[in-house]
C-alpha cells in the first residue's frame, strides 16, 4: 500500500492481503539500509491470520521516496503518521535492530498507538563500530560486508537456511547492496546518536517481548538487560545458536515468539 | 579499518549450506529419500502452502538434501539462491521459461553446447521463442542483434569446440544497457576458476554431471540467481514485477526483492515444470563439490601437461587451449581466468577422419564416450561419432574438422596418460 505522508510517498507491504475494517493491526519496521522483504513470512501469517499488516519501507528505504531520516524519534513519527494514513489506530510494534529502536521510540513517545511491543536483536543505547561508520560515510562495500556478516552466527555463515536453497549471506548482501546512497550511513547514525532509550523503556506502558540471539555480536544479549529491567511488562525470548539476523537464521522460532504478543 | 573475515571457497566447497543433522547428529548429509513431509497441523500446512514459514511440502519444489546442494553452490557462486534440476539442460530451461515467453527473443553466442543449440534453434521456437546466434568474441554482435522483444542475453564462459572465451565483463555491459540479464553456462570452468556474477553476470547454470559432481556417476543441473538483476528497473519482466495469479496474485519483487527470479523459478517452474533432481543425486553432487577444489587443481596441472605433450608431438596439427600465446582470446584467459582454462580442449590430428578413427581405436586409458568433466579421462571423434553424417564442408561449418580429437583430461597420472595419447597416436598415422 502507498501511503501518502509528510516524510513522503511511503510503501507498506500488506503481506498480500488488503486491510479489513476492525482487524487488529501489526507493524514491522526493518534494520539499516533494509526493508520490507525481511518480513515476508511473519507478514503474510499473520494477514492469513486477521491482522491488517504494516510492513513499513521508512523513508527513502525500499520503494518509499523521501529522505532517510536523521533520528530514530523522527523514523518513529513517520511510522506513526503511516499507520493514520492507513486507519491504524493502534498496532502490536515489532522491530528488528535500528527498527527495534524506532519501535521503542514510537510506543514510548505514542503511548496509545502501541497494543504491544516486540524488539528484535536490541540494545540501547545501540554503540556503532566506528569501522563502519566510516565506511558508511565513504558508502564503499565494507559496511556492506560488515553488517552482513557480523549479524551472522559463525555456524549460520556455513548456511544450513530453513528456508529452502536460499544463501542467507547473499540474501543480505544483495539487499544491502540496493539501498540508496546514504541511507545506510543516515541509519547508522540515528541509532547511534539515539541517547533516550533507557528513559523511552520506562516510558512504555504496552507488554514488550524481547527477543534476543545469544550468539549476537552487534547487538549482544547481556546488553538488553538494562532495557528489560527498566520496563514494568518486559520479557525476553532467547534464541539459542542465533546472531543479530534473526528473520533469516530462525524464521520459524521467531515467528512463534512474535504469535505469543502480537 | 576493519575487513570482514569470511569462510573461503575450500571451506565453503566441503560445509556450505549444511549444519550437522539436527535429529540424529550425522556428520554428512543425510538423504532424505522421501516425496512428502508431514505437517504438523492444518494451520501449519496453510502456513506453508502460503509462504508463511520455511519448510517443505514436496520433493519436486524442495528437500532437505537437494537444498543442501542448492545453498552450496549459491555461496560458491555468490548468488542468493539456486535449484537443482533434473539435469543441466532443465536448469537452462528452468532459467529461460522463468523469464521468456510465446513472441521473445535471446540473443546467444552461437559457440555453445550441442544441447542447448539445439534447445534454443529448433525446440524453444516451437513455443514461441526465437533466438539469433552470435559470435562470442564480438560484444558488438549481441549489442547489435538486440531487437524490442529480446529478454535475455546467453553464452558459454568457455565456448564449445574453440574454447573462446567469453567477455562477460563486455557482454554483461551489453545486456544492461538494453535493460536485460545476462545467462551463463558456467558448466566446463565451475566457480573454481569462474565466478560469473562476479564478472558481471545475472545468472548462471550448470550442468552438475560434469566437474561438480565429478564422477560420472549422475545426471543433474543447477540454476543460480544473483540477486543483482534490477527487474522492476528494467520493465521488460511481468513475471517477476506483476501479480502472478498462478500463486495467489504473487508479486515477487515486491515480495522477495533481490531472490525475486529465484523464488518465481521454484514457485513455478519447478512446482509446473517438474523437473527436480533426485536426493540421492544431490548428495552425489554434494560428494563430488567436497573435493572440487583438490580435483580442478589437478585437472589444471594435468591439463596444463597434456597440451604441452600434444602441441610438440609429430602427428599433431594444432592444439586449441586458450593459455597458448596462439590461441586468439589468450589475453582475455589471462584476466578472466587465471586459474586456468578448464580441463577440455580439443587438438587436430594429422590425417583426418581416417586418423581420428584409427587413433580413437587404440586409446586404452582414456574412454571413448559423449560426456566430459569426470575423474577419468575422455576421448571423444566428433567425425565419427556426435557428428559421423556430416562430410568435411558441413563439419567446417559447425567449427569442427575431420581430425579434430577432443578430450576431457581427469585425475590420473599424468605421464600415463602422456603414454595412452602417444601410443595412439603413432598407431593413428600408419594408415
Amino acid at each position: 500500500m502507498e501511503l501518502n505522508t509528510s516524510f513522503g510517498d511511503l510503501f507498506a507491504y500488506t503481506g498480500a492481503r488488503d486491510h479489513k475494517k476492525d482487524q487488529p493491526a501489526v507493524v514491522f519496521i526493518h534494520g539499516t539500509g533494509m526493508d520490507h522483504t525481511v518480513w515476508v513470512l511473519p507478514s503474510r501469517y499473520f494477514a492469513r491470520h486477521g491482522f491488517n499488516v504494516m510492513s513499513i519501507d521508512l523513508p527513502g528505504h525500499g520503494k518509499s521516496s523521501g529522505a532517510s531520516s536523521e533520528t530514530i524519534d523522527e523514523m518513529a513519527d513517520a511510522v506513526i503518521e503511516s499507520m493514520h494514513a492507513a486507519g491504524i489506530s493502534n498496532a502490536a510494534i515489532v522491530g528488528h535492530s535500528m527498527g527495534s529502536l524506532v519501535a521503542l521510540s514510537a510506543a514510548a513517545r505514542y503511548p496509545d498507538r502501541a497494543r504491544s511491543l516486540a524488539l528484535i536483536g536490541t540494545t540501547a543505547p545501540m554503540g556503532v563500530h566506528p569501522d563502519m561508520m566510516a565506511s558508511a560515510q565513504k558508502n564503499d562495500h565494507d559496511v556492506i560486508d560488515m553488517i552482513t556478516y557480523w549479524g551472522y552466527s559463525k555456524s549460520a555463515q556455513l548456511g544450513g537456511n530453513e528456508n529452502p536453497g536460499m544463501w542467507m549471506a547473499g540474501s543480505t548482501l544483495r539487499l544491502l547492496e540496493k539501498a540508496k546512497e546514504n541511507v545506510i550511513h543516515c541509519d547508522l547514525k540515528a541509532c547511534e546518536n539515539y541517547a533516550t532509550g533507557l528513559e523511552h523503556a520506562k516510558l512504555v506502558r504496552c507488554p514488550t517481548l524481547f527477543i534476543l540471539g545469544d550468539r549476537d555480536i552487534m547487538t549482544p544479549m547481556r546488553a538488553a538487560q538494562k532495557m528489560v529491567d527498566a520496563m514494568s511488562d518486559a520479557r525476553v525470548c532467547p534464541l539459542t545458536k542465533t546472531g543479530h539476523s534473526l528473520m533469516m537464521e530462525r524464521p520459524d522460532a521467531l515467528l512463534d515468539a512474535l504469535i505469543t504478543i502480537v | 579499518m576493519s575487513k570482514v573475515k569470511t569462510f573461503g571457497f575450500d571451506t565453503l566447497s566441503l560445509h556450505a549450506g549444511q549444519q550437522p543433522d539436527p535429529a540424529t547428529g550425522a556428520r554428512a548429509t543425510p538423504i532424505y529419500q522421501t516425496a512428502s513431509y508431514v505437517f504438523k497441523s492444518p494451520d501449519h500446512a496453510a502456513s506453508l502452502f502460503n509462504v508463511e514459514r520455511a519448510g517443505h511440502v514436496y520433493s519436486r519444489i524442495t528437500n532437505p538434501t537437494t537444498a543442501v546442494l542448492e545453498e552450496r553452490i549459491a555461496a560458491l557462486e555468490g548468488g542468493v539462491g539456486a535449484i537443482a534440476t533434473a539435469s543441466g539442460q532443465a536448469a537452462c530451461h528452468l532459467a529461460i521459461a522463468t523469464l521468456l515467453g510465446a513472441g521473445d527473443h535471446i540473443v546467444s553466442s552461437r559457440a555453445i553446447y550441442g544441447g542447448t543449440h539445439n534447445l534454443l534453434d529448433y525446440t524453444l521456437p516451437r513455443f514461441g521463442i526465437q533466438t539469433t546466434f552470435v559470435d562470442p568474441r564480438d560484444p558488438d554482435a549481441f549489442a547489435a542483434a538486440i531487437q524490442p522483444n529480446t529478454k535475455l542475453l546467453f553464452g558459454e564462459t568457455l565456448g564449445n569446440p574453440g574454447l573462446d572465451v567469453l567477455n562477460i565483463p563486455a557482454v554483461s555491459d551489453v545486456a544492461h544497457a538494453h535493460g536485460l540479464p545476462l545467462l551463463i553456462d558456467s558448466t566446463f570452468t565451475t566457480p573454481y576458476l569462474c565466478q560469473p556474477f562476479s564478472l558481471g553476470a545475472d545468472l548462471v547454470f550448470h550442468s552438475a554431471t560434469k566437474f561438480l559432481s565429478g564422477h560420472g556417476v549422475i545426471i543433474g543441473g543447477l540454476v543460480v540467481d544473483s540477486g543483482a538483476f534490477d527487474w522492476a528497473g528494467s520493465g521488460k519482466f511481468p513475471t517477476l514485477t506483476e501479480p502472478y495469479e498462478g500463486f495467489h496474485n504473487m508479486n515477487f519483487v515486491e515480495e522477495f526483492g533481490p531472490a525475486a527470479f529465484i523464488s518465481r523459478a521454484r514457485k513455478e517452474g519447478a512446482r509446473d515444470f517438474g523437473a527436480c533432481m533426485s536426493p540421492t543425486t544431490a548428495f552425489q553432487v554434494l560428494q563430488g563439490m567436497e573435493t572440487l577444489p583438490l580435483r580442478m587443481q589437478r585437472h589444471i596441472s594435468n591439463t596444463r601437461a597434456i597440451v604441452e605433450f600434444l602441441a610438440n608431438h609429430k602427428a599433431v596439427e594444432w592444439v586449441t587451449y586458450p593459455e597458448r600465446p596462439d590461441h586468439p582470446d589468450h589475453e582475455l584467459a589471462q584476466k578472466l581466468l587465471p586459474k586456468g582454462c578448464g580441463a577440455v580442449f580439443s587438438f587436430g590430428i594429422k590425417g583426418g577422419r581416417d586418423a581420428g578413427q584409427r587413433f580413437i581405436s587404440r586409446v586404452e586409458l582414456l574412454s571413448h564416450l559423449a560426456n566430459v568433466g569426470d575423474a577419468k579421462s575422455l576421448v571423444i571423434h566428433p567425425a565419427s561419432t556426435t557428428h559421423h553424417r556430416m562430410d568435411a564442408a558441413a563439419l567446417e561449418a559447425a567449427g569442427i574438422s575431420e581430425g579434430l580429437i577432443r578430450l576431457s583430461i581427469g585425475l590420473e597420472d599424468a605421464d600415463d596418460l602422456t603414454e595412452d595419447l602417444d601410443r595412439a597416436l603413432r598407431a593413428s598415422q600408419k594408415g
